[in-house]
């Protein structure tokens, strides 16, 4: 008990300085520099220095804001779709979630910008919403008939192959010159965020992470299978509807604003778990959401420094930290299996 | 004294539409074990399942505590009754103190927190069931029994009315078991709960249950204390087995046994034949065995085992008439194994049927055959 709490002390202290220190880094790197003092004088005073504060609040303001609350939306989402399945591999972008709501959100941006119009921030999370729980609806129809995880995670990573391709023909067909931003757009960016943005996926996700905040309970007796579940008093239908609804509504919000993000959902929630050392809700829940923020942050700014001016698509950082978890992942269950 | 607790009426339990057992009458009472037997496949566990809500009832009704089963909310449910299932489920990061923990789900607020009362009982409970030292181990690196005992705690300081166990023994080594059918017994009449459970184990069924009920057929066959339902060939009946291979006294099962003319005589009794008779039934030699008393340890083997068996009456000296049945027998088998070490005055016959066969020369040594 003792230690236990010790690591959660200890985690949740590091989890927020490593999140304020990479925010503060986020701010300050770029093409711009802007020193830690230029930071500070010109919050101090907007007026001293014109650009560098139209650069903070226009662009790096938003864009880190977004990474921090997407990131942890993407952990969140992941965490809840594990429980969900009873598996520690699921997540939105591997169980082809992610790509279902790319492929509506690419629809309706081609849709509008071919017609005309202009689509709200929310309308993109409705249709990325829609597209969610279609490929949630296929995975569920899926899981009813395997059991076995692993064919449940292919069938996962196939549905995710046809929506991306199918995204990728209508981007392909479709000939306007916003196709560019289309692109960077499917292939994952927090890129070209604004405040706006920033604000409703705010509005979203945090009532959505408190929501699932308020699950913890049955989560935690759901973690030793639905029968137990049933016992212990959890209504399991609404239950179940809630985790499925929460986990698309996250995932469908950062897929409209970022496109599709890989591997944070997956890889996140299990490095808090076992440095945590507990997968009880009530206390990793807010470290999953804190774990997936630091983690996009660290990703995001690679992808904006590593190549400047040339920035990379945040699915290729992410993929490369997260794919390895993964697979030691896959690895170490086997090898359980095994052995038990 | 034993007051009830549960009871159905006309209950019937399946899946969908399919009711796979009906007419159910079952009467749980407080501080009693109630025990479901019956072949595989007979719905032991739709019947538990449907006990304990897992299951809608397809017609009759469940109460509880003088309450129907279906008025009652989730959380009313889970604080009268317990379950324990058989199924495994593959836990991560999760210590035995959190599973037991969740035993006390439906008392605790919104977020599950414990408060220190929800502790102490716990820290009792697991005491009780004697994992106290596992509480900070993994769950999922337990053996099975201890596993099965964690799960006992936490359904233990949910302070139930009613626990239900289906098949509670599947995963457990026969030290587990017997360490189960104790701790059982002692929370039965200790914390005043009614357990129900379902067994495949009849010796254990036979020893641990203060009422049985057998269900053949998808309907409730015999309702009984375990006296009643270990008796007069009942439970060959209900499980379909040959008369006499079912050991009653001692709720033990016996491979039916060779049927042939009998190729060796066992001089047996006082239980020291018991072991050549089953390896006599592994090769498949049929035997007859004489004389052996009807109260004598080891009859119910001979009797199930032996092609053709001489019997003498209890507390009875071996009858001149049994001695030559027996004698002829013996000759007709043409070989003979005495297991007896050591004669006495009722079995004195036997020691004359012994120096028969000796100066016969068909008398062989045990350790031969």
């Amino acid at each position: 008990m003792k230690t236990q709490r010790f690591r959660l002390a200890a985690g949740y202290t590091v989890l927020t300085l490593l999140l304020i220190v990479l925010a503060v880094v986020n701010i300050c790197a770029g093409s711009a520099d802007i020193t830690l003092s230029r930071l500070r004088s010109t919050l101090a005073d907007p007026e001293s220095d014109k650009i560098a504060y139209n650069i903070i609040t226009q662009l790096r303001l938003p864009r880190t804001a977004a990474a921090a609350i997407l990131g942890g939306a993407l952990a969140v989402s992941g965490f809840l779709l594990q429980n969900f399945f009873a598996n520690p591999i699921a997540g939105p972008y591997i169980l082809g979630i992610s790509s279902g709501a790319k492929l509506t959100v690419a629809l309706l941006m081609v849709l509008s910008l071919s017609q005309g119009f202009a689509v709200s921030s929310f309308g993109m999370i409705g249709a990325a919403f829609v597209g969610a729980m279609l490929s949630m609806g296929i995975v569920l129809m899926i899981s009813g008939r395997v059991k076995r995880m692993s064919v449940l995670i292919v069938c996962g990573v196939m549905i995710g192959y046809i929506c991306s391709s199918i995204t990728e023909l209508v981007v392909n067909f479709s000939d306007d010159s916003n196709i560019v931003n289309l692109h960077n757009w499917s292939m994952g960016s927090f890129s070209g965020i604004g405040r706006g943005e920033a604000l409703t996926a705010a509005a979203v996700v945090f009532p959505a992470c408190i929501a699932s905040f308020l699950l913890s309970k049955p989560m935690n007796a759901y973690q030793l299978g639905e029968s137990y579940a049933v016992n212990s008093g959890v209504r399991i239908k609404a239950f179940r509807a809630a985790l499925i609804l929460l986990s698309s509504i996250l995932s469908a919000c950062v897929t409209a604003f970022a496109g599709p993000v890989s591997f944070v959902g997956v890889a996140v929630p299990h490095v808090i778990k076992s440095i945590f050392g507990t997968a009880k809700p009530v206390r990793i829940l807010p470290a999953c959401f804190l774990g997936g923020s630091v983690f996009c942050l660290f990703c995001d700014l690679i992808t904006r420094t590593l190549f400047a001016p040339t920035e990379l698509s945040i699915s290729t950082v992410t993929a490369v930290f997260g794919a390895p978890v993964v697979v030691y992942m896959l690895l170490h269950r086997e090898r359980g299996r095994v052995n038990g | 004294m034993a007051d009830m607790i549960l009871r159905t009426e006309e209950l019937s339990a399946g899946y969908g539409k399919k009711v796979i057992v009906g007419g159910l009458a079952i009467e749980a009472r407080r501080g009693e074990i109630l025990t479901l037997i019956g072949p595989n496949g007979v719905g032991k566990s739709t019947v538990l399942k449907t006990l304990c809500r897992q299951l809608d009832p397809l017609g009759g009704t469940v109460y509880i505590d003088g309450k129907k089963l279906s008025e009652l909310s989730g959380n009313q449910l889970a604080r009268k009754v317990s379950v324990l299932l058989t199924g495994r489920v593959k836990t991560e990061y999760m210590r035995c103190i959190d599973v037991v923990e969740m035993g006390r789900y439906p008392y605790t607020g919104r977020l599950g927190l414990l408060s220190s009362e929800d502790r102490q009982l716990v820290t009792q409970a697991m005491e009780l069931v004697g994992v106290s030292e596992l509480a900070d181990r993994d769950f999922d690196r337990i053996s099975d029994g201890q596993r099965q005992r964690v799960l006992l705690a936490g359904a233990i300081c949910r302070r139930p009315d009613v626990l239900i166990l289906d098949e509670p023994t599947t995963f457990l080594d026969i030290r587990a078991k017997l360490e189960l059918m104790e701790l059982l017994k002692r929370l039965a009449s200790e914390q005043n709960i009614a357990v129900i459970l379902s067994l495949h184990e009849l010796e254990l069924a036979q020893r641990v249950s203060d009422r049985i009920l057998c269900i053949r057929d998808s309907a409730p066959d015999r309702t009984g204390t375990p006296e009643e339902i270990f008796s007069g060939g009942y439970i060959g009946k209900l499980y379909g087995v040959p008369e006499g291979s079912f050991c009653e006294a001692y709720g033990s099962p016996e491979l039916a046994p060779v049927i042939g003319e009998p190729e060796i005589f066992v001089i047996g009794g006082g239980g020291s034949g018991i072991a050549l008779y089953r390896r006599l039934r592994r090769r498949g030699v049929p035997f007859a065995v004489g004389v052996i008393h009807e109260n004598d340890i080891e009859y119910p083997v001979a009797a199930a085992l032996g092609a053709e068996v001489v019997t003498e009456k209890a507390f009875e000296a071996v009858s001149a008439e049994k001695l030559a049945e027996a004698s002829e027998l013996m000759k007709k088998c043409g070989r003979a194994v005495c297991t007896v070490k050591r004669f006495g005055t009722m079995n004195d016959g036997c020691r004359s049927l012994a120096r028969e066969a000796a100066s016969l020369g068909i008398l062989e040594n045990e350790e031969n055959i």
